[in-house]
């Protein structure tokens, strides 16, 4: 049995969403529940199908396995089953499958009577999904504008829409992301290397192996960041630091392939600068 | 009640006299003072302050302010000393390393890179000195020494981009430019000179993993945290080594979610080599390209990644125009 040794008297009963005591129970490891139902089938049905598409196309390099989109000629239409039908199909189970794994994660905070920020946070993560396959197709008038589910097919995607607006790196909410994923990864270096290096600690000075040496305390975190920079944010505003971060570089992710579409920017992102070096021209020029 | 729950913002401040930090032999290099930021303290700590000076940060701050002087002044200069023109076209103002010509030079002419060479070199110097201080500043106070080493990590993905690889491929002139949109013009340029495509480039893959991964798990860690707060969850060490509710729950919390837990200190560690890949896989991604490898679809096609065909491609449609009001749909 899967259970930790203090896990028993956690496993009490209620905070489902829907269904009751019906499926209000474990299996190994895991709470089912209600969503846990649906999550298992919309991850089995869409697995299966993507296995399908996969006997359906050209190889079984997993590198090259791509279920692709149906071609725009479909726009927001249903397309057969072996033109991007599948894909349409495993989106929705895609989407199927993440809203009731947050739902059950909903029930789950229920249960251990816990604050809901990890289900949010995964909507945001949901919301970029959906943004990337579903809004902004649905902005452009297609079902072929979304991306195809290939490990390498996926990069290639990624590849061939950046260019079509000249340089992506000139993406003002492109750049915003990106400094919010090296401003997360930098912040969450900052946060591990300090609790681990406060619970393993060394002597000041030389240290033999086997030394005991004592646990430092949480005073130790913050003057470490006071002497070296000047502020400590502290134990719990690095949490909400760190949650924000994450948070903001998936929503500029989506932001900045939502924005370029073209109903909202069409042209080339290089060029979006320019009317800043003419008004340069004119002010100083 | 919902409200109540969640812990968003700080609600209630306390003051009282500020810490004044744990005592070191060199007290005298740390400031005596500290204020409070009532903003600051919706988040975090309010406190500011007290900070440690010392020989090392005082030269770091000094090396890099020349460094940054460097930048700005042949900025300036490129406008011929204009103000205005200074701040709009600061997105494209450069400052660019040494011409091929100058192979790995020591001096080239100051127009031709030379100022890059010396703002490079001041720049680099502050850093290397900083790293000291994170290292003197932790042995000092008898900590781990994990802060420093993910620096390190950090600095070798600085160096390999500006030294290491500009050495290997025998010219200054392969490295980065200091300039908001010319670095990215590189980066751009350094993935279509070298084989079209980095994102075939197996560490450029993995390094992008690992910071997608970072993203991933601090979202997962800092909203499991908050989530347990109302048990005293931020208060990690303490349930690290003596472990509370707060940890029971939140380790409950994923292995019913996805049957698999970390504990309140391997969490950390996932998060410390998370951060750490992704500058060390990127370095390495950067470091063999050009030098070991110089075309990554060639090396894609050859290791049955990439396809031979350019045409085995799914058509990627042309989003810049809207597909409404076409052919009926």
């Amino acid at each position: 049995m899967a259970m930790l040794s203090f896990e028993r008297k956690y496993r009490v009963r209620g905070g489902t969403l829907i269904g009751g005591d019906l499926f209000d129970f474990w299996v190994g490891p895991f709470y089912v529940g209600f969503f846990g139902v649906t999550t298992a089938f919309f991850a089995a049905l869409g697995t299966v199908l993507i296995i399908y598409g996969a006997a359906l196309g050209p190889t079984w390099n997993i590198w090259l396995i791509s279920i692709n989109p149906p071609p725009i000629e479909y726009g927001l239409g249903l397309a057969p089953l072996e033109e991007g039908g599948l894909w349409q199909i495993i989106t929705i189970c895609a989407i199927g499958a993440f809203g009731s794994w947050l739902l059950r994660e909903v029930e789950i905070c229920r249960k251990l009577g816990i604050g809901y920020h990890v289900p949010f946070a995964f909507g945001v993560a949901v919301f970029a999904y959906v943004t990337l396959v579903v809004f902004r197709p649905l902005l452009l008038g297609a079902w072929g504008h979304g991306f195809p589910y290939g490990i390498m097919s996926h990069l290639q995607w990624v590849w061939d829409t950046g260019y079509q607006y000249g340089n992506f790196h000139y993406n003002p909410a492109h750049m915003v992301a990106i400094t919010f994923f090296f401003t997360t990864t930098f912040a969450l270096a900052l946060h591990g290397g300090l609790v681990l290096s406060a619970v393993n600690p060394r002597k000041p000075g030389m240290r033999r192996a086997g030394e005991r040496v004592e646990v430092k305390t949480p005073e130790y975190e913050d003057t470490y960041f006071r002497d070296t920079i000047g502020y400590s944010i502290g134990t719990l505003g690095i949490h909400r630091l760190g949650l924000f971060l994450a948070l903001a570089s998936g929503f500029f992710s989506a932001v900045c392939i939502f924005i370029s579409a073209g109903p909202i920017y069409g042209g080339s992102w290089i060029e979006w600068w320019e009317p800043l070096r003419n008004l340069s021209l004119r002010w100083a020029g | 009640m919902f409200r109540e729950y969640q812990n968003i913002f700080t609600a209630i401040q306390v003051r009282t006299a500020p810490e004044m930090g744990v005592p070191i032999e060199s007290q005298i290099d740390r400031t005596k003072t500290a204020t409070f930021s009532w903003w600051l303290g919706k988040i975090g700590n309010a406190q500011l302050g007290p900070i440690y000076l010392g020989f090392l940060g005082v030269a770091s701050l000094i090396t890099f302010t020349i460094g940054f002087v460097i930048i700005g002044l042949n900025y300036w200069a490129q406008v011929d000393w204009n103000p205005v023109r200074f701040v709009l076209e600061m997105p494209w103002l450069s400052l660019d390393p040494p011409l091929p010509e100058h192979g790995t030079k020591v001096l080239p002419p100051l127009e031709e890179g030379g100022w890059w060479l010396l703002a490079g070199f001041f720049i680099t110097a502050s850093i290397i000195l900083w790293w000291f201080r994170m290292y003197r500043r932790a042995v000092e106070l008898g900590l781990g020494l994990h802060v420093p080493a993910a620096f390190a990590a950090a600095i070798w993905l600085y160096l390999v981009l500006g030294f290491i690889r500009p050495l290997l491929m025998g010219s200054w002139s392969e490295g980065v430019p200091f300039g908001i949109l010319t670095h990215l013009d590189w980066t751009n340029n350094f993935s279509l000179i070298w084989g079209g495509s980095l994102f075939w480039n197996p560490f450029h893959m993995l390094s992008i993993v690992f910071l997608y991964g970072s993203a991933l798990l601090f979202a997962m860690h800092g909203a499991t945290i908050l989530a347990v707060s109302r048990y005293g969850g931020e208060r990690e060490i303490e349930q690290i080594t003596d472990r509370g509710t707060a940890s029971e729950r939140a380790a409950l919390f994923w292995r019913w979610t996805m049957g698999f837990n970390a504990t309140m200190e391997s969490i950390h560690r996932w998060a410390w080599w998370f951060a750490m890949l992704t500058v060390l896989t990127g370095g390495i991604g950067i470091l063999i390209t050009g030098t070991v490898v110089d075309d990554w679809t060639s090396w894609g096609i050859k290791h049955g990644i990439v396809p031979e065909d350019p045409n085995w491609w799914p058509v990627t449609p042309d989003s810049t125009v809207s597909t409404w009001g076409q052919d009926g749909s």
